[in-house]
């Protein structure tokens, strides 16, 4: 398995998850464990650039896979990626331990709208029939909860990032 | 005190180690020989163990142990809950896990697997075959209720209240409303779950876990396992959330500690989400009476409110739920009582602004309803009855802005442009309703101790045991250090989150804040003159015959003349100065009752909302939102917009979606999952506009009053009283599902 960039061999049973490999095996401790059950999105890593929850995903499942975690979603050459940066400056986090999750979902979630992926709330299935607007990023984004409610931020930040990209 | 950095808008200073993933939580630190324990937890709600079978669980790979009372090393009882030592309040309940065949709730913690892998222990301990003898248990908490009792009032809460003949002035008053509400249990639902980390070397432990109290935690655990205090180390830099839930010291965390020790290993006990629900208590369920009489003008001639909460009947938390109505109107009749009853359930705790969410609930519908029956704005009938000092004691208020929060919020809400006829504002499908309510929550400070140190570099080190529960506790500490002391932000460092360090106040009451700030701003300025006293015993400083310089730009300076700290120092040959501050338990005790006695001291604020009720569905969505506060002086304008709009939030869950739903007949949480139990997502929550009047209190340090919990007050009426807007009709039963707003 490739994690951020590195190939690692693991030697474990079938059944750990994804999330416990990375934690208890590889010592990447950004993805968190809310839940266990795909419910919160604390463990929100990058499969080949889409989003996953790694509490159900196991390990060996993607062995040919590339995993990205919060740890290294920052572009070569990049200290930290604008997200990063841009949840500092909107405040978009308080405990801290569902932003590494919320910051790969938004990273995801900002390409999947960029290739045309529609949300329940988009008017039609047509490809870039989506405005990315608020409502659009708090709908794609409500698989990742936030207990101390730092939504407003979170979507400042997502929106901040989103709206710089589209002007480059 | 020059003011550069205090109430202004601060990037949170861990806001970079949050956001790459480096912030180490408790269940993120790694020991070579560590291994992970689960836990057993009992099924039936209350009876005694008859049986344990475990050797399937043995026999499972990697188990290292299961401990069982059969086998457990006993802890220590725990002691007795007294307000004489405080730390006693730490105890989550009074049973002592393991050391006994007794069941006390449905989900108890009756064993522990150890394993090498936590794969294994969790295997393991789904094949721990337990029997039990059952007896008979009561758990249903509406059928309880008529069975309540008086609760007693103690130093810190009055549990009732009576000001001339309230039911008689209700009797007779020109307009009146009698209602009932209920309020359903809640879970806090930290997005950590509770996990500890204990590392055992000889008779030393350390420690990890996210808890909002380290020194009573560690004093508890001094206690239980029979080492001194001095033993233990608690770390406990990052907390992943807790409004509460990690305020006392539950089952996990002492089992842990239990299974470091019986095995020799360092051990890791990560409760499952299901697990939280059944080791460690929520908020009580509540009914609640509120009845209000009034002339035609408004004016209250009686108010009273009376409670039924629950405790188990192994401990649990006594909620004020009739305070906010001690404080907010001005009525010459009030009656306030607050009863109880005992389940065979996990004991409750305390949860964000325990007892005054889900009061502020009823009395703030309640209010909205009479202003129903009299044809009145209910912002108007609020100032009606704005009294001019507390209004049950008399004290004065050191700081009521309640008039200012409503106008200033009336106006950025748009409140004028709101129709008043029920049903008359209309989006399409949507029926759109607008509501308000107050918020309410007293101030609190609790003893802190701290140092402040100046180094031969002019850093500034400030060391407090305070918690990072998401407050941003570091950041507001640095920016009062840095304006006191005059020098740049980026020089002073924080340390936090180990019991090591002097020790801080709990992250709880909405008090840690405030707590510190008063430790902090007394040893800067023992420092200043320290560092004052150096430069005038120095030959040739320019401070010599400087009575009174101010600090500014790392160093002090009078008219004109002065020099920096790393200058004051090299010249004397120090390479540090150091102070300490703060108060003994028993002046904090006696600064406390005389201050309560003499001052009634609250955070307050105007919540106004905007609702969504689609007419065919009954389908709630909360569109608009502006809070205005009064919270004193402000810290750091970021963090506390963030905190109030968390508090807002978790209102709107406990408006619309949030039950713990406990099974009647056998006690079981049968909702014990992020899946099941629905806190809010980002789609149910809109743009909350939050302002702040950042006038100082007098009486607090810099000014400031708590903020961490008077953002959820008033949210659960303000919703309730824009359905009432939207639809004429009053759901006095939370939460506000669809199933309450369609035709019966």
């Amino acid at each position: 398995m490739r994690v951020n960039g590195v190939v690692e061999s693991l030697d474990i049973e079938p059944w750990v998850s994804l999330l416990d490999a990375l934690r208890d095996h590889l010592g990447l401790t950004g993805p968190k464990k809310g839940c266990d059950q795909g419910a919160c999105g604390a463990c929100t890593v990058l499969a080949d650039g889409v989003r996953i929850n790694a509490c159900l995903a196991l390990a060996m499942q993607y062995a040919d896979k590339e995993i990205t975690t919060i740890e290294g979603i920052a572009k070569d050459g990049e200290g930290r990626h604008p997200l990063q940066e841009a949840f500092v400056r909107h405040d978009g986090l308080q405990c801290g331990y569902c932003t590494s999750g919320q910051i790969c979902s938004a990273i995801a979630m900002l390409d999947e709208h960029a290739a045309g992926m529609p949300s329940v709330l988009t008017p039609s299935v047509q490809p870039a029939s989506a405005v990315l607007s608020d409502d659009e990023i708090r709908e794609r984004m409500s698989g990742n909860l936030c207990r101390c409610g730092a939504y407003n931020g979170i979507l400042d930040a997502i929106r901040d990032v989103a709206g710089r990209e589209t002007v480059s | 005190m020059s003011e550069k950095y205090v109430g202004r808008p601060v990037d949170r200073l861990d806001g970079a180690i949050k956001t790459v993933g480096e912030a180490r939580y408790a269940g993120d630190h790694r020991y070579p020989d560590l291994a992970h324990a689960a836990l057993v937890h009992a099924t039936i709600p209350r009876g005694r163990i008859t049986a344990v079978e475990d050797a399937a669980a043995r026999a499972v790979p990697g188990v290292i142990d299961v401990l069982t009372h059969e086998n457990a090393p006993a802890m220590k009882p725990p002691p007795k809950v007294t307000l004489l030592n405080l730390s006693t309040l730490a105890i989550g309940t009074s049973v002592n896990h393991l050391a006994t065949d007794e069941v006390h709730w449905n989900g108890q913690p009756i064993a522990v697997v150890v394993a090498e892998s936590q794969e294994a222990a969790r295997h393991a301990a789904s094949l721990v075959r337990v029997t039990y003898e059952e007896k008979p248990a009561v758990v249903d908490f509406a059928a309880e209720e008529p069975n309540a009792v008086p609760q007693k009032s103690n130093a810190l809460q009055s549990a009732r209240a009576d000001k001339g003949d309230a039911e008689k002035a209700l009797a007779d008053a020109e307009v009146s409303v009698d209602l009932r509400f209920t309020t359903p249990q809640h879970s806090h639902n930290a997005l950590e779950p509770h996990t500890t980390t204990a590392v055992w070397d000889g008779d030393r432990l350390t420690v990890h876990e996210g808890t909002q109290s380290m020194a009573w935690t560690r004093r508890h655990l001094a206690q239980r396992f029979g080492v001194p205090e001095r033993n233990i180390r608690m770390l406990s830099p990052f907390v992943g959330g807790g409004f509460g839930g990690k305020g006392q010291v539950w089952a996990g965390t002492l089992l842990a500690v239990l299974a470091a020790r019986a095995t020799g290993r360092p051990v890791r006990l990560a409760l499952t989400r299901a697990g939280v629900h059944h080791a460690v208590g929520g908020r009580t369920p509540s009914a609640q009476r509120v009845a209000l009489g009034a002339d035609r003008d408004g004016r209250l001639t009686a108010l009273i409110h009376t409670s039924v909460a629950r405790t188990g009947r192994v401990g649990g938390h006594l909620e004020q739920i009739t305070a906010a109505s001690r404080h907010l109107y001005d009525s010459p009749n009030i009656h306030l009582r607050q009863s109880l009853v005992q389940l065979d359930l996990i004991a409750n705790t305390s949860m964000r602004a325990p007892g005054e969410s889900i009061g502020t609930f009823a009395l703030e519908s309640a209010v909205d309803e009479l202003a129903w029956e009299l044809g009145m704005d209910p912002i108007e009938l609020r100032m009606r009855n704005e009294p001019e000092r507390d209004p049950i004691e008399g004290r004065r208020f050191t700081h009521r802005m309640l008039r200012e929060v409503y106008a200033v919020g009336a106006e950025r809400f748009g409140w004028s442009e709101r129709d008043p006829r029920p049903g008359s504002m209309r989006d399409g499908k949507w029926l759109v309703g607008m509501g308000v309510a107050t918020a309410y929550h007293p101030s609190l400070q609790m003893p802190a101790s701290v140092t402040v140190r100046l180094d031969a570099d002019g850093g500034v080190v400030v060391r407090c045991a305070l918690h990072e529960i998401g407050v941003g506790a570091a950041t507001a500490q640095a920016q009062i250090a840095a304006d006191e002391l005059g020098v740049p932000l980026e020089s002073v460092r924080v340390e936090i989150g180990d019991s090591d360090l002097p020790e801080g106040p709990m992250a709880g009451g909405s008090a840690q804040t405030a707590s510190a700030a008063s430790a902090v701003l007394e040893a800067c300025r023992k420092l200043r003159r320290s560092a004052l006293d150096l430069a005038r015993r120095s030959a040739g400083s320019p401070l010599r015959g400087a009575t009174d310089p101010r600090a500014r730009d790392g160093g002090l300076y009078q008219d004109g003349r002065g020099e920096t700290y790393a200058e004051i120092l090299a010249r004397a040959g120090r390479d540090h100065l150091e102070a300490r501050a703060g108060v003994g338990m028993l002046r904090f005790l006696a600064r406390t009752v005389r201050e309560q006695r003499r001052w009634m001291k609250a955070a307050s604020g105007a919540q106004f909302c905007e609702v969504r009720v689609d007419q065919d569905t009954g389908e709630v969505r909360v569109s608009r939102w502006v809070g205005v506060f009064d919270i004193g002086r402000v810290i750091n304008e970021k963090t506390v917009a963030s905190q109030l709009r968390g508090g807002i939030v978790m209102g709107i869950g406990l408006a619309l979606t949030e039950e713990t739903l406990v099974d009647r007949r056998t006690g079981r949480v049968v909702n014990a999952s992020l899946a099941d139990y629905h806190v809010p997502v980002h789609a149910d929550v809109p743009r909350i506009d939050v302002h702040c009047l950042d006038d100082p209190d007098p009486t607090m340090p810099l000014g400031l009053v708590g903020v961490g919990e008077v953002g959820i007050t008033g949210v659960g009426a303000a919703v309730a009283n824009a359905v009432r807007h939207a639809t004429g009709r009053r759901v006095q039963d939370l939460p506000i599902t669809l199933d309450k707003l369609l035709p019966h």
